[in-house]
């Protein structure tokens, strides 16, 4: 009887008064842990497999981009060497083409990117090129964003951004790689 | 007048703790849920490229990984310092490709199949003859969204 009593006097909670802590403790472990995962890269969409071998197409030399990245890492744009740096102001002067010079393409529609490289080609080295292709393409279609809506490119609805992505369009055609440089 | 002048003087001036907890569960199951763990394990050293023209991978189940690079230290008794495809958790190579699409397609509903992309996560250091034969075998597989995981860097002047 007595201890009945003395459970009565007791107050039958449970003291919650440090839940806070452990949920807390539980709380920073999980945002040390957490990497919240960035997925990000470069966008690409290869072309479908045929068996048939491609029809041979009558291209005007002057529309063609060629650019060849060798197994040293070497550029090669249009038949000559070049350094990355430069690589995207000649491509954006290739397509845009504003001084109508005569070796450069007729017309942005008409441009065609041609990438080969080596399979010795270094990973790093070919993103890179492809970074830059992309890189000059997305600085046309800012600039036309702003020249024709005055406003900048994701401000853009749909059908804007299609117009000015058909009047220039990103073509990249890759060859197959050359057997050179291939790792044993 | 007198209604708001009751309580002046003996009230005790605590805030209820009561409710702390909760909140923190609350933030805590945020960050459970929010939380992935590596499910695969890594058994090549992947270190991605940087470049300045990303798109981000929006819906994660409708993307499926591939790993190109060496094996790492614990590995290369075994397989060597060549460069190696990962599918999955296992080394692979190209011809394994088609099997692993499949398998992954398999657990995509109908109406996004052909949104799934394919996100190469290919070693800086390696050579284009092993990342051409899985674009090709991927060509022939008829995945062609393909999408090379960099690291974000600002675009050059």
């Amino acid at each position: 009887m007595a201890k009945r009593s003395s459970r009565n006097r007791m107050s039958n909670e449970i003291n919650a008064g440090s839940m806070a802590d452990i949920a807390f403790l539980l709380l920073i472990f999980f945002l040390v842990t957490t990497v919240i995962a960035e997925d990000k890269g470069v966008l690409v969409k290869l072309p479908p497999w045929s068996e048939e071998p491609p029809e041979n197409m009558k291209l005007n030399t002057r529309n063609v981009y060629s650019v060849l990245v060798n197994a040293q890492n070497q550029l090669l744009v249009r038949g000559q060497a070049m350094e990355i740096k430069e690589f995207k102001s000649h491509t954006i002067e290739f397509i845009t083409n504003p001084q109508k010079r005569e070796d450069l393409s007729e017309a942005p529609t008409k441009a065609l990117v041609s990438l080969k490289n080596d399979r010795g080609t270094n990973y790093a080295t070919y993103l890179e090129v492809y970074n830059e292709l992309k890189a000059a393409y997305n600085e046309i279609w800012e600039d036309q964003a702003k020249k024709r809506f005055g406003r900048p490119l994701e401000d853009l609805n749909k059908t804007q951004r299609e117009e000015i992505s058909s009047s220039f369009p990103l073509v990249i055609s890759e060859a197959e790689p050359t057997k050179f440089g291939e790792e044993k | 007048m007198s209604k708001f002048h009751k309580k002046q003087g003996n009230a005790n001036p605590t805030i209820s703790t009561a409710s702390l907890p909760d909140i923190v569960f609350m933030l805590l199951f945020f960050f459970m849920v929010v939380t992935k763990m590596r499910d695969t394990e890594l058994k090549v050293a992947v270190n991605t490229p940087q470049a300045s023209e990303l798109t981000k991978l929006e819906k994660k189940s409708l993307v499926n990984f591939i790993f190109i690079g060496r094996p790492t230290l614990k590995f290369q008794d075994e397989y060597g310092t060549k460069p190696r495809i990962q599918l999955g958790d296992k080394f692979s190579t190209p011809e394994d490709i088609p099997l692993f699409l499949e398998k992954h397609k398999v657990t995509v509903s109908e109406g996004f199949k052909d949104r799934i992309i394919t996100s190469l996560k290919v070693d800086g250091n390696v050579t284009m003859g092993i990342v051409s034969d899985v674009k090709t075998s991927l060509r022939k597989a008829g995945q062609i969204k393909i999408n090379y995981s960099a690291k974000k860097r600002d675009r050059t002047k």
